[in-house]
């Protein structure tokens, strides 16, 4: 079971987890939970009421792994329109779904990474085996999210845009600065691989 | 001495606002959404999410996405702006990237 997921009987995933492997997960979904963080329009106030009905950004994210995460809805990345009154229209839009969208998205996956961070916390890793880390169906999609989101998020750090980036980056020799990043990227993968398997219909 | 030119007035250009553009009534055709290739998300990952969001067959998930990995991009859904607005945001949660737009051939 070490390294990856493997399905529970009754529903679920389990994986074993060593005291390394808990920090770093717990160390990453933390830094994704800063980096979402409540987005531009969420800490002007503390009221929950006015928290409710405020409206998110127009603007996108000037942070690329951002720009990834909260995508313009209305731009299409390959057919960029050559007229500027379209182009003018599609940014109107866009900003008009962003306003009404990204606070909820932003908090869909804050909730994911929450789960994240308080299911490791509740490990309590004993000897060298590490601990085994159970999964309701329903946890296991929270985990899904977030090793995604970590994913694109380090995908955007290491600046992976095509395919071949990705075999480049295979390739690195040991002292290589991106090398530990490379690492926890293929990892995630690796436990995403697996925790999807277990979630197929 | 050489004579004083009178410079010459500045056109003030007229530019349209979006609720102008917008304004435009739309013709009756069906938008769609559309989702993009990424080098990122797993291919295991995106048929999972076809499969769930959309309630597709595990054929029709499979075949879509293997359009968004060889071509590009694949239509996975079609209606109504506002359905398909709701399809980007389903999309955007679970980190695919998808846009949307009318449907002109």
């Amino acid at each position: 079971m070490a390294g990856h997921f493997e399905p529970l009987p009754g529903g679920g995933a389990a994986i074993a987890l060593d005291e390394v492997e808990i920090s770093i997960l717990r160390s990453l979904a933390v830094q994704l939970l800063e980096l979402i963080g409540p987005g531009p329009a969420g800490d002007a106030s503390g009221d929950p009421l006015a928290e409710l009905f405020a409206e998110g950004p127009s603007e996108p994210p000037s942070d690329p792994a951002l720009r990834r995460l909260f995508p313009d809805a209305y731009s299409d990345p390959e057919k960029p329109p050559a007229d500027p009154e379209e182009a003018a229209e599609q940014r109107a839009r866009s900003a008009e779904f962003r306003r009404y969208t990204e606070g909820d998205l932003r908090a869909g996956k804050r909730e994911n990474a929450l789960a994240v961070v308080h299911a490791l916390n509740a490990l309590t890793p004993a000897g060298e085996g590490g601990a085994v880390l159970e999964l309701s169906a329903e946890d296991s999609k929270r985990w899904l999210g977030t090793l995604n989101d970590l994913r694109l998020t380090i995908g955007s750090r290491l600046e992976i845009t095509h395919e071949d980036d990705t075999d480049a980056l295979y390739g690195l020799p040991d002292d290589d600065p991106r090398k530990p990043m490379v690492m926890a990227y293929l990892w995630l993968g690796g436990l995403q691989e697996t925790l999807v398997s277990t979630l197929m219909p | 001495m050489g004579r004083v030119t009178v410079a010459a007035p500045i056109e003030i250009e007229k530019t349209e606002s979006a609720e102008d553009v917008s304004a435009v009534p739309e013709p009756d055709v069906p938008w769609v959404t559309i989702v993009h290739n990424d080098p990122v998300n797993l291919m295991s990952y995106v048929t999972y999410v076809f499969q769930t969001y959309f309630g597709y067959s595990k054929e029709k998930a499979t075949k879509l996405m293997l359009d968004v990995h060889h071509k590009g991009r694949a239509v996975v859904s079609s209606g109504t702006r506002e359905e398909m607005e709701r399809d980007v945001q389903a999309m955007h949660g679970y980190g695919l990237w998808a846009t949307l737009q009318q449907d002109r051939k």
